[in-house]
């Protein structure tokens, strides 16, 4: 899932300096999990701005903002989307996105910043686990991701900074060589295997996959 | 003698640390090499230590080397891509360097330039088998050098490192990779040294044991709970009591060494901008 997270209210109000109309758009999918862009906090953006003296047209919660298919099926022809003078999105980067390439003509002011691919442990807790490397290895290390969890990314082996098993960069996180250190104990030919440099060529971005 | 050959031989090695200037006077740091030139083996030259961005490992380096000193080169996985690591390993080849010791680096979260881009491209195991691959003639991609470089590389090893096996299997991976030699993390007694030394014997390396020159009670007090280092309050209550801590410092820094120097290769000197008292510290060892 994409975490995300709200911009303060002034960052956006910036933003939105010269315009009156706007018109609210959310997300039924990651930003909704995340507690970002789901109904609720499409309706609390649209109060905040209504006490600004902005003038709200409206407020939708798409599907998922990020499939191009449904934002011209549910917004490019909204009207009360087309009164406004600009669209609030609460959702991810790509999504914004992809509403920006879809609606060539409106104009888009972001609500939220795009943090990670995350894993729910739950609700408000979220953690990175996975960096979308493109070159997965987690099979070698217990399942672990040393490329996302160790914060020099190291896949050979720690760096002798942890303390009490915890980061020497983030302490309240734990070290995951130790992590992975305890279940592969009964396999240690596995922590002494060399793992080769990673090719960075499939995450280096942009990227593209076109199937058709 | 270069130190390449001094690890071949069976004397006490001694190195010391020197860390460049935020700036461009060097004159303070060589000023302090040629003070210690003759009582150390070699100086290692760090390479924006702690993340603090400073004056570079390579000029440095070829400073000292053109005042007859032996530079270590540091190189830190931190700040420079592949192409970037390759290329300065070169550098200073080029430049008549041959000792270099590869460490990951401390994360910029825990330097001065906080929102810098972590780079990590490499980790030190690969950025030693890389160093190997160039003395072959080749780059890490297999295309042909015009003249092979050839190094004395180095690693670091934390012996207190909990888990220690795991440790260990780190170091077994850096001396399969090519490490020559090993320095290690600052160490203020010598009684948790023992299991180390015990799992480490039978390797076919060199290695030398961090020693810190500690100038106060409050900065060990600072370093053993901001930086996790294990001192003990034995050693923070003596320093707290001395008339003259500096002193106290160096008496503890050199009692430490004389127990050590009967088991081990030899020792690295950190001093954090005191270098000048390591002269002190190595003539009150026994």
């Amino acid at each position: 899932m994409i975490i995300t997270k709200r911009k303060e209210l002034n960052k956006i109000l910036e933003q939105l300096k010269d315009k009156r109309r706007v018109f609210v758009v959310g997300c039924a999918a990651c930003a909704t999990k995340c507690a970002t862009g789901g109904e609720e906090q499409v309706k609390v953006l649209a109060g905040e701005l209504v006490k600004q003296q902005k003038q709200v047209t409206g407020t939708l919660v798409l599907d998922t903002p990020c499939d191009m298919r449904i934002v011209k099926k549910d917004l490019i022809n909204n009207d009360k989307a087309r009164q406004a003078d600009s669209l609030v999105l609460l959702s991810c980067g790509a999504g914004v996105q992809s509403i920006a390439q879809v609606c060539e003509d409106m104009e888009l002011i972001p609500a939220l910043d795009t943090l990670f691919l995350g894993t729910i442990e739950r609700l408000g807790n979220f953690n990175q686990y996975c960096s979308l490397c493109g070159d997965c290895i987690i099979d070698e290390t217990g399942g672990l991701c040393p490329v996302t969890r160790c914060a020099k990314a190291l896949i050979n082996g720690p760096c002798g900074g942890a303390m009490d098993g915890k980061c020497e960069v983030n302490s309240d996180l734990d070290c995951v060589w130790v992590l992975i250190y305890e279940k592969l104990k009964k396999n240690p030919a596995k922590i002494k295997k060399y793992r080769k440099i990673k090719s960075n060529a499939s995450s280096s971005g942009p990227q593209r996959i076109k199937n058709r | 003698m270069s130190f390449k050959e001094v690890l071949k031989t069976k004397k006490f090695i001694i190195t010391a640390e020197l860390f460049p200037p935020k700036g461009t006077n060097v004159q303070p740091l060589l000023r302090k090499a040629q003070l210690l030139k003759s009582c150390v083996d070699a100086f290692n030259v760090t390479d924006n230590q702690r993340a603090v961005m400073r004056l570079g490992s390579l000029a440095i380096c070829c400073l000292l080397k053109e005042q007859g000193c032996e530079p270590i080169m540091q190189v830190t996985c931190r700040d420079r891509n592949r192409i970037a690591l390759e290329s300065d390993l070169l550098s200073a080849n080029a430049l008549g360097l041959e000792n270099v010791l590869v460490l990951s680096g401390d994360h910029p979260q825990q330097g001065d330039h906080k929102e810098a881009k972590p780079v990590y491209d490499l980790d030190p195991v690969q950025l030693l088998k890389t160093a190997r691959v160039l003395e072959t003639g080749v780059d890490m991609v297999g295309k042909k050098l015009d003249g092979a470089p050839h190094f004395c590389l180095g690693a670091v090893v934390n012996p207190l490192a909990d888990p220690l096996d795991l440790q260990l299997a780190m170091m077994e991976k850096k001396i399969a990779a090519g490490a020559e030699f090993f320095q290690t993390q600052p160490i203020f007694d010598s009684k948790p040294l023992k299991t180390f030394s015990a799992k480490t014997r039978s390797l076919k390396t060199k290695i030398l044991i961090g020693v810190f020159l500690l100038k106060s009670a409050q900065a060990a007090i600072f370093m053993k709970e901001k930086l996790g280092l294990n001192i003990s309050q034995d050693c923070i209550e003596r320093l707290s009591r001395a008339a003259n801590p500096l002193a106290e410092g160096i008496a503890i820094a050199s009692e430490l060494i004389s127990r050590m120097k009967p088991q081990v290769d030899g020792v690295h000197l950190m001093a954090l901008g005191l270098e000048e008292h390591i002269l002190e510290i190595l003539n009150k060892v026994k």
